[in-house]
């Protein structure tokens, strides 16, 4: 039997997720024999594959750049988690939605910034005017709340889903935990 | 030797039970170890059917029914778990979630927070409703207490726990629909309110909506328990 390609992303989420999957530890090594990391920041491929099995997806959907990335990633992925609160709810980076990008910006380039008070316009992608969950733009096969989901519910959902089973979510991680 | 008890022979999900009359479903259920999912409920308060997690299914009505309003019948059969059932409790759980700003991560009630955990005993995984993200107030004027508007789910164990056990009625509602808030007196801050500081509502409240200031990170467990207490001893007087 082949191997399960896997692949992780990292939209807009502080990396915790990815922190929490690397905290699995050993237990990565006894899950490693049964897939290919195809791409990740946790490794050095540069371009989304043409196909892959599985794609864990931390962060919200933050800016221009982030709802490209997810609907490319959509269109060449079979199984897609969300994977953390950030992808599941919008969680923190949610948080500036009452108010709007606008006021967010003033205040990290403007108000706290010493030096060269600007809001970049070039180079860095132009943020959405609301943060939204992955499932609001594209389908989601599977929920992992969690901030972070823990390494054993990494631990349980990886080892479900390679041996081609649903796993349980609601048993093992929820919102916040 | 008192009356006669009237009593009311029903069954819940199969099971043959009897009950008095005065009682309702939900409390012949919890009496008997049957589990119906409550928000607003609290012991030793009235209740007011706000929340709707506890509807359950009647035989031979299409409707549903709150069992913490609902009397017993004679020869009633409730039925308390369903596809139907837990879809309504979902949904009405990510209406919940979707209405306000709930961050459980950030949250000074995080795993201890009747509503996240009650998400979770339901299965609920994600909120399938676009969130509205609403700009609300959080009145941090009361040098004890904070309320934030952000994490209110409109219970209100603390317009009740004010006026029924503690009997100041600082708690109360205005607006209606989603505008509803709830407000101490006729909207003054918290602060400069007629509160007696005695931290009922803080207690009762099973979000982060309310919370002590004196509580940091997610350290803020909730001890509600206080209240059948109370009515049990001021019962003697």
């Amino acid at each position: 039997m082949s191997k399960i390609k896997l692949a992780t992303v990292w939209l807009d989420g502080c990396s915790g997720c990815h922190m929490s999957f690397l905290d699995m530890d050993e237990r990565l090594l006894e899950l490693s024999s049964q897939f290919d990391l195809v791409y990740s920041p946790l490794v050095d491929f540069k371009v989304y594959p043409e196909m892959v099995d599985v794609v864990l997806v931390e962060g919200a959907i933050s800016s221009v750049e982030d709802e490209h990335k997810i609907r490319h990633i959509r269109k060449h992925t079979t199984l897609l988690v969300a994977m953390g609160d950030c992808a599941v709810t919008g969680n923190v980076p949610a948080m500036r939605n009452p108010f709007g990008p606008l006021p967010i910006l003033e205040r990290a380039y403007h108000e706290n910034a010493s030096a060269q008070q600007q809001t970049p316009c070039s180079i860095v992608p132009a943020l959405l005017e609301r943060v939204r969950p992955v499932h609001e733009l594209v389908d989601v096969d599977l929920y992992l709340p969690g901030c972070p989901p823990s390494a054993d519910t990494f631990f349980a959902v990886l080892t479900d889903l390679l041996a081609g089973t649903v796993p349980n979510v609601a048993s093992l991680t929820r919102f916040g935990a | 030797m008192s009356a006669a008890v009237d009593v009311k022979t029903l069954t819940i999900d199969g099971v043959d039970l009897s009950a008095r009359a005065d009682q309702t479903v939900l409390e012949v259920a919890r009496e008997n170890k049957i589990f119906i999912p409550t928000l607003c409920h609290l012991d030793g308060l009235s209740d007011v059917g706000a929340c709707r997690l506890c509807l359950v299914e009647l035989k031979n009505s299409p409707k549903l029914f709150p069992a913490c309003v609902l009397k017993v019948e004679e020869g009633m059969e409730v039925i308390t778990k369903s596809d139907r059932l837990l879809h309504y409790r979902q949904t009405i759980l990510e209406l919940l979630f979707a209405e306000r700003n709930h961050v459980c991560s950030v949250c000074v009630v995080n795993n201890h927070c009747e509503l996240q955990s009650m998400a979770q005993s339901q299965g609920v995984t994600h909120v399938r409703l676009p969130y509205r993200n609403p700009k609300l107030a959080v009145d941090a004027s009361h040098d004890r207490f904070v309320a934030d508007q952000n994490r209110c789910i409109l219970c209100t164990r603390c317009v009740r726990v004010c006026d029924e056990i503690e009997g100041a009625h600082v708690w109360d509602v205005m607006g209606r629909g989603i505008d509803s808030l709830v407000i101490t007196d006729l909207m003054q801050p918290w602060g400069e309110s007629t509160c007696t500081r005695c931290g009922k509502c803080v207690n009762v409240c099973p979000t982060g909506a309310l919370f002590d200031k004196s509580k940091v990170g997610s350290s803020h467990p909730k001890y509600p328990d206080f209240v059948p207490y109370l009515n049990m001893m001021r019962e003697g007087r």
